[in-house]
């Protein structure tokens, strides 16, 4: 298939520069890595370095350590209780809110994107262009995509600097990544992302609008709380294999319903929702 | 090839609901194509199957010789559409407004930002180019709106109820574009209004739709002519006619009927070669003429009478 490629990324940077310029779309976007990914771990990492208190908390981690499966003991063998508190918290305890960052994105500025152009009536003309249904598909799911791949990336580094830091006087080395994490950045986020884009391609092609939109495709961000609740109360261990695996269903799901989001953005269907 | 626009059959339905039926259309090259009818008609379902947004539920329409169910794209390439609502980007500027459009319709990149400034400059929107759209006027909406749809230099020129939502100047100065664009520059224009007015003063030919279907097609004379069979003349007399005059046209077959109106003598003749022989007889009577006056039947008399008509013919509902 020949594709326009001028009109693909024309459209990608116009609905680029639409999130930019709404701040009720971006300004989430700042908050929530913020939130999730300097400030908790800073304090989840740093309170019981600086204020060694009771060992309600340290034990807290020994017991859930207790049922942990070996690939999670094996590194903790020589350290002191609140070292193994860093490690495990630094690398195990966030690493699904780690997920929620690319996710949120990827929905949030496809939600825009899809939903929000038709909110805001500017939807008709993009459809009187000689641009065709795939290009202008195409267009839109990279101007989310791209983005969110890069702040997968973008927080991935960020948090590898300050959970280093943070856990620095404790362990006295750098002490993060965890293997886990190699297939949670490169395989299970994307997977995610994937998903996000594709159950929000599908809502916004029955809703009439931006919030609408980010409310029901919000519901994909449940799988990941469903992942956070089972590792902090020690039910589910992500291990690089279970990571790649859990990944793999992710994939499908995801590929198939941007496959089906591709196939049901037509104009005659858009046109006639308007 | 002279023919823009043809239609054959044309239908689309939305469910049970039949929103543009069954239409046969011509548009030539170079013509102000007027298409009236009220709100809820299809004017705007038929600009989008003409430009292929629509599939056709039957028939099928040709424009630029391209099929618009199959070859859509090529059909798009050739037209720019005024849509209805300006869908403008509002926290863009003019100018990237055009440009995004420009790039879409495939204006080579090294002449882009040439052809958006010029278009900004002819539209008088040059000095606020660079402004967000969200600050400008109804009217300047509309101008950006429509220079929007020349990007590309088409043909043909869709402009969906151009000036609904103007002012009276604003709604002058589209008009006088819209007739620079067809009669300078030799472009097709379709225009779907329900401004009559309008239609009488920019088209050389209009089509009248109600519920989906086409009930009249052609120059406003020639529907004039098709709906009243007589042509009404005004003749002043500066005065009330004498009785020879009355006698003489009372004495004349091709008069059908005639009366008497704010002091002028109305006669309905039966067709306008007859003129001639009526001013004659009224002579001859000693009548005084000092003007004759044919009576023109204007765009809004024509619209109301094939209304009239279809009511009738329907059984009133409308
Ligand atoms: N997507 C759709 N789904 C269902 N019905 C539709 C749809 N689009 C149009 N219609 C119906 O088809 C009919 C024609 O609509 P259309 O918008 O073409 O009329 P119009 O002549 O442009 O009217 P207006 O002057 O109000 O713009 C209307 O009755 C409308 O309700
Ligand atoms: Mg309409």
């Amino acid at each position: 298939m020949n594709l326009n490629r001028p009109a693909i990324r024309a459209i990608m940077l116009k609905d680029l520069r639409q999130v930019t310029q709404n701040k009720m779309v971006w300004m989430p976007m700042v908050i929530l890595p913020l939130i999730l990914l300097v400030i908790m771990p800073l304090a989840m990492v740093l309170l019981p370095t600086y204020f060694p208190t009771s060992d309600a908390d340290m034990q807290e981690v020994i017991t859930m350590l207790d049922r942990a499966p070996e690939f999670m003991r094996a590194p903790l063998a020589d350290m002191t209780p609140l070292q193994a508190y860093v490690y495990v918290a630094g690398n195990y305890m966030f690493a699904p809110m780690f997920l929620i960052v690319p996710l949120m994105v990827a929905s949030v500025i496809s939600a825009d994107s899809f939903a929000g152009e038709k909110e805001r009536k500017t939807l008709e003309a993009l459809l009187y262009t000689p641009v065709t249904d795939m290009e202008l598909f195409l267009g839109k799911v990279l101007a989310a995509l791209v983005p969110a791949l890069v702040i997968d990336l973008l927080s991935f580094v960020l948090y590898a600097v300050v959970v280093n830091a943070a856990g620095y006087r404790a362990m006295g080395r750098l002490f993060f990544p965890a293997p886990t994490w190699w297939p949670m950045v490169f395989w299970l986020a994307p997977a995610l992302i994937a998903a996000a884009l594709g159950a929000t391609v599908l809502v916004s092609s029955k809703s009439k609008s931006f919030m609408q939109t980010q409310q029901i495709s919000g519901v994909v961000v449940l799988p990941v709380v469903a992942l956070m609740l089972g590792q902090v109360t020690g039910l589910l261990f992500l291990s690089p294999g279970l990571v790649l695996l859990i990944g793999l269903v992710v994939w499908v799901v995801g590929l198939g319903l941007v496959w089906i989001g591709a196939r049901t953005f037509q104009r005659g269907e858009l046109i006639a929702r308007i | 090839m002279d023919e823009v626009i043809v239609t054959q059959g044309l239908t689309r339905r939305f469910g049970d609901k039949v929103a543009v039926d069954a239409l046969d259309l011509r548009v030539t090259r170079g013509e102000v194509f007027g298409f009236l009818g009220p709100n809820g008609a299809g004017k705007t379902t038929t600009v989008r199957l003409l430009n292929g947004l629509l599939t056709p539920s039957a028939g099928h329409a040709r424009v630029f010789g391209y099929d618009v169910a199959r070859d859509a794209t090529e059909v798009r390439r050739r037209t720019g559409v005024l849509t209805e609502s300006p869908s403008l980007y509002e926290n863009l500027s003019a100018y990237d407004n055009l440009a995004f459009f420009g790039t879409l319709y495939g204006v080579p990149e090294e002449r882009l930002p040439e052809r958006c400034r010029q278009l900004l400059d002819e539209f008088g929107l040059a000095e606020r180019g660079d402004d967000q759209v969200g600050g400008y006027s109804k009217g300047m909406r509309q101008r950006l709106a429509i220079a929007r749809t020349l990007l590309h230099d088409p043909q043909l020129i869709f402009f969906d109820e151009p000036t609904a939502a103007l002012d009276p100047t604003a709604a002058r100065m589209v008009r006088d574009l819209i007739s620079r664009l067809a009669v300078r520059e030799g472009r097709t224009v379709f225009l779907c209004t329900h401004n009559l007015t309008e239609a009488q003063e920019l088209c050389s030919r209009v089509g009248v739709i109600a519920q989906g279907s086409l009930r009249a097609i052609g120059a406003p004379s020639d529907l004039a002519r098709r709906l009243w069979q007589g042509l009404w003349v005004e003749f002043d007399l500066r005065g009330a006619p004498s009785d020879a005059v009355i006698a003489a046209l009372d004495g004349l077959p091709v008069v059908h009927q005639h009366s008497l109106e704010q002091g002028r003598l109305l006669a309905e003749l039966e067709a306008e070669e007859h003129i001639p022989e009526v001013v004659a007889a009224i002579v001859a009577a000693r009548g005084r003429i000092y003007s004759v006056a044919p009576r023109q039947h204007s765009l809004e008399e024509i619209y109301f009478e094939i209304e009239a008509q279809n009511g009738a013919q329907t059984g009133g509902v409308a």
